[in-house]
């Protein structure tokens, strides 16, 4: 079959498929323009002068008109913005990477400057000789790139009790997702000679926090990363400049940077930041420990909120993004109804192991009312569940590990609202 | 001759490097001396282990928590604003709203020591002797009437104090309580009674 026979057979297909959606659907290039636009007909500055020219900014920034697609916080979840957090802004991101720039900030006494001349890193406890590695030493070690998502574990954690903040950047933006350079902590603890009997790696911050996390030596020999490069560039400031631990699919917390020592040991430390933070209180009173992966996850991502549909009813993409800190993500289902009926959304690429996987659905929106919802599954069988399922089993006082589906209600007018539906 | 021999050298060289390049080290990284472990490896675990020498009461700390502390945490370490409340909270963990604190929280005494001992005072990290970390913790256990004002907490009686919530928590078990329910095939239509 040529080509062009595809394509006109494809278009037939699409036609008679928006015909059959009703007749409020428009066919494509059905809209008219009464006056000749000036756009088009009248020279224009930029068509005609120079623009810039090399060098105008030597490390570009994105253009004003994307001035608003910047991480934002909400000043009164913490007490002081060097023990903060932001969000990053996905409502208006597509595909998965998240640039640096606008990838979300956790910090617990603020981003440090450290540079890579005063960087040291230092492997010791139960190994046969504690090392002392530079910057420069690391990056001589075999080194791997990977994609990975690091979520904060109190995502979502503000929408327990009830729909409260109005967006997806803040209900679900403690989330970014990068392509790591780094080597394999396994290679640092073989090169230090680590005991084959230690359980625990205990990895601190270089910073005033000195945040420290215990993990367990099957995760560090398996996938855990001490990482200097992200999206092919050094770490940013704000990400732990110039080294810090990757930890896939595991809550954010443990991703330390600015790390500086890795402890190996024969029990947890048992840190504030793994008892009284990073542990899940249930209704009983009784709260989970150690519950490190991330879950199975998913968000539509516009529109929403801060994405309102301003083109009327027609041609409609819904996307979103989906994750899982189990595997991969293997399929996303989306509700227009608020979980009555739900369809199959076409994944962007086959979902890859704990990273971000974006998910379309297109559709010819009527302009009637919808109750967006997204439902993902991942490899391990695993779908997430509903608000009502996690709070039957956790009651409202978990604070962290919130992966419930997610509603948002899009107007007659485009406009949309975060609300629960029961 | 000479350079033939020579190349014969290299090879063999060359082998044995590649042959060990996977099971053995790199020799990247330098011996830490004993002095820079001392001076980093500072963390305090449940088992007691890395708890310095030393003693303090609540009476000596409730001064030092006065002028370190209670900007942020308040004079009864009830906590001010937003910032961490390190008091009260007793039996609200199965209420709404539960107040964490060290004392209604707080499994492990070692974790309040170690916190304070490498992380606080807040701008100040790293700055308290021993003996006033010991005297802190006592003025936080004292302030959640857990100990009387001149209980001298120290080296020697510290694992012997068990925290309130001590038996509060349960190791992770996501994978029995919920995994194996929410694996189920899902549903696509009519998915709610109320339809």
């Amino acid at each position: 079959m040529s080509k062009i026979e595809t394509l006109k057979q494809s278009r037939r297909a699409f036609l008679s498929g928006a015909a059959a959606v009703g007749a409020g659907a428009m066919a494509s290039g059905e809209a008219q323009a009464q006056t000749a636009d000036p756009l088009i007909t009248q020279p224009q500055e930029w068509s005609q002068g120079f623009g810039d020219g090399v060098d105008a900014t030597p490390y570009g920034l994105p253009i004003k008109y994307e001035g608003g697609v910047v991480r934002r916080n909400v000043e009164w979840l913490t007490a002081d913005q060097v023990s903060s957090i932001n969000f990053t802004p996905i409502h208006a991101l597509d595909g998965t990477i998240t640039p640096q720039g606008c990838a979300f900030e956790r910090h617990h006494s603020g981003a440090i400057d450290l540079s890579k001349a005063n960087y040291r890193l230092m492997i010791n406890g139960l190994v046969d000789t504690p090392l002392v590695f530079t910057y420069e030493d690391l990056e001589r070690f075999p080194r791997e790139n990977h994609i990975y998502f690091c979520e904060c574990a109190a995502n979502t954690g503000m929408e327990w009790a009830g729909a409260q903040l109005n967006g997806a950047q803040f209900t679900h933006g403690m989330i970014h997702n990068m392509e790591y350079t780094g080597v394999p902590l396994r290679l640092l603890l073989e090169e230090a000679g680590y005991d084959t009997t230690g359980k625990w790696v205990f990895v601190e911050g270089a910073d005033a926090s000195s945040n420290g996390r215990s993990i367990p030596m099957d995760k560090a020999l398996d996938d855990v990363l001490v990482a200097f490069k992200a999206n092919g560039e050094a770490l940013r400031k704000e990400h732990g400049y110039p080294v810090r631990l990757v930890v896939p699919g595991w809550e954010g917390n443990m991703w330390v940077k600015w790390i500086r020592r890795i402890e190996v040991t024969n029990s947890p430390v048992e840190s504030r930041e793994e008892t009284s933070k990073y542990t899940d209180t249930l209704a009983d009173g009784v709260s989970r420990k150690w519950t490190w992966a991330m879950d199975a996850k998913s968000v539509v991502t516009s529109p929403s909120p801060q994405a309102p549909i301003k083109h009327g009813s027609g041609p409609l993409v819904i996307t979103g993004l989906a994750w899982s800190g189990h595997g991969r993500i293997t399929r996303v289902d989306v509700s227009k109804d608020g979980g009555k009926t739900w369809e199959t959304a076409r994944l962007a690429k086959p979902g890859e192991r704990m990273a971000l996987t974006r998910f379309y659905l297109d559709i010819n929106w009527d302009g009637s009312e919808m109750l967006l919802q997204s439902r993902a599954m991942d490899e391990t069988g695993y779908v997430q569940p509903t608000k009502t399922q996690l709070r039957d089993v956790r009651g409202l006082n978990s604070i962290y590990h919130n992966n419930c589906i997610q509603t948002w209600w899009v107007r007659e007018n485009g406009e949309a609202e975060n609300v629960e539906v029961s | 001759m000479l350079k033939y021999l020579k190349s014969i050298v290299f090879a063999f060289v060359f082998c044995a490097v590649a042959d060990s390049a996977l099971a053995e080290k790199l020799g990247l990284g330098r011996a830490a001396l004993p002095a820079e472990v001392a001076a980093w490896d500072l963390d305090i675990n449940a088992l007691g282990e890395g708890l310095p020498f030393g003693s303090g009461d609540a009476l000596v700390g409730e001064e030092i928590f006065s002028e370190k502390c209670a900007a942020c945490h308040g004079d009864f370490a009830e906590g001010i604003d937003n910032w961490p409340k390190l008091a009260g909270g007793v039996d609200t963990l199965d209420h709404e709203d539960p107040l964490k604190t060290v004392g209604s929280y707080w499994p492990y005494l070692t974790t309040a020591y170690d916190y304070i001992k490498r992380s606080m005072p807040y701008g100040n990290a790293g700055s308290l002797t021993d003996d006033e970390v010991y005297a802190i913790v006592a003025y936080i256990l004292y302030s959640n009437d857990l100990i009387e004002e001149n209980f001298v907490l120290s080296d020697d009686n510290f694992l012997a104090f068990e925290m309130p919530n001590a038996k509060g928590f349960v190791v992770d078990d996501r994978g029995a309580t919920e995994y194996a329910i929410w694996s189920d095939v899902p549903c696509m239509k009519n998915c709610k009674d109320t339809c």
